[in-house]
């Protein structure tokens, strides 16, 4: 993970736009969540995540045990037009996905 | 008693594309049944619908709104374009990468909306048949053949990634 955090405390204040806190929240990343849910199937969600993310199947696997028994995990990370984007394409696929900020 | 499907519904094959093997009746029966799905998205705002158009934010209902603006109608569209493109190759025997794509995302958009309206929950074993004097047997039935579908299709899917 790229540490965002430690970039901005060195950056000089001055020559930034707006005050560093809003700086600060907008270069958070957003984390995409997928949800459990009664109807998806177990196979089907391992097989999203193979498919949308290029994980790997023992990766795919283990984030939708992680959904089953935990209730969600966290299946991305990154800026916010991409997180909406991975959201995009697990509600094309019938995925309960939501997104907030780390 | 003891009912074994004749061949698996999908199978892989070398070359990438997926044998499509699905009884008369059975191509019948999604005949009638899809059709009724994309009479539903007509009418988007349906609360059975609620599954296959979810919440981005939660928190954020303004951000939520921006996201529905912007991602709904593409959404709708791609749903109708997956549907389509099912109820047009209902009658093939040999599906391409794309077409399977769209008969695994309409099958389970199908399951998202008769689950839905079955209420199934947590605790519902997806495997247990529905009693003879259930109202709803004929939808449970439907749901779970459905899920089988599914079950085959993702499998079939599965072995062409890998």
């Amino acid at each position: 993970m790229t540490p965002l955090a430690a970039d901005t405390a060195t950056a000089p204040v001055e020559s930034e736009v707006g005050s560093p806190d809003t700086r600060l929240a907008e270069d958070r990343p957003w984390v995409v969540i997928v949800w459990n849910d009664p109807i998806n199937l177990m196979s089907y969600v391992t097989f999203v995540l193979q498919k949308l993310f290029g994980y790997p199947r023992a990766k795919a696997e283990k984030l939708m045990m992680e959904v089953h028994t935990k209730g969600r995990a966290a299946v991305s990370t990154g800026p916010r037009e991409r997180a909406e984007m991975d959201v995009y394409r697990l509600h094309e696929h019938g995925l309960w996905a939501t997104m907030q900020q780390d | 008693m003891v009912w074994r499907r004749p061949p698996r519904p999908f199978v892989a094959q070398r070359d990438g594309s997926v044998s499509l093997n699905l009884s008369d009746e059975e191509r019948r029966m999604l005949a009638r049944l899809l059709p009724q799905l994309s009479e539903l998205l007509e009418a988007p705002d349906d609360p059975g619908l609620r599954r296959l158009f979810p919440t981005a934010y939660p928190d954020d209902p303004e951000r939520d709104a921006d996201y529905q603006r912007l991602m709904r109608d593409e959404l709708l569209a791609s749903r109708s374009h997956s549907l389509t493109t099912v109820i047009e190759s209902l009658e093939v025997t040999e599906l391409d990468g794309a077409q399977l794509d769209a008969w695994l995302q309409t099958l389970n958009a199908a399951r998202l909306v008769l689950g839905t309206r079955l209420d199934v929950g947590e605790d519902d074993n997806p495997m247990v048949m529905p009693s003879d004097t259930d109202p709803d047997a004929a939808a449970h039935f439907t749901y779970l053949w459905l899920s089988e579908l599914l079950e085959f299709a993702t499998a079939a899917a599965m072995e062409r990634l890998s």
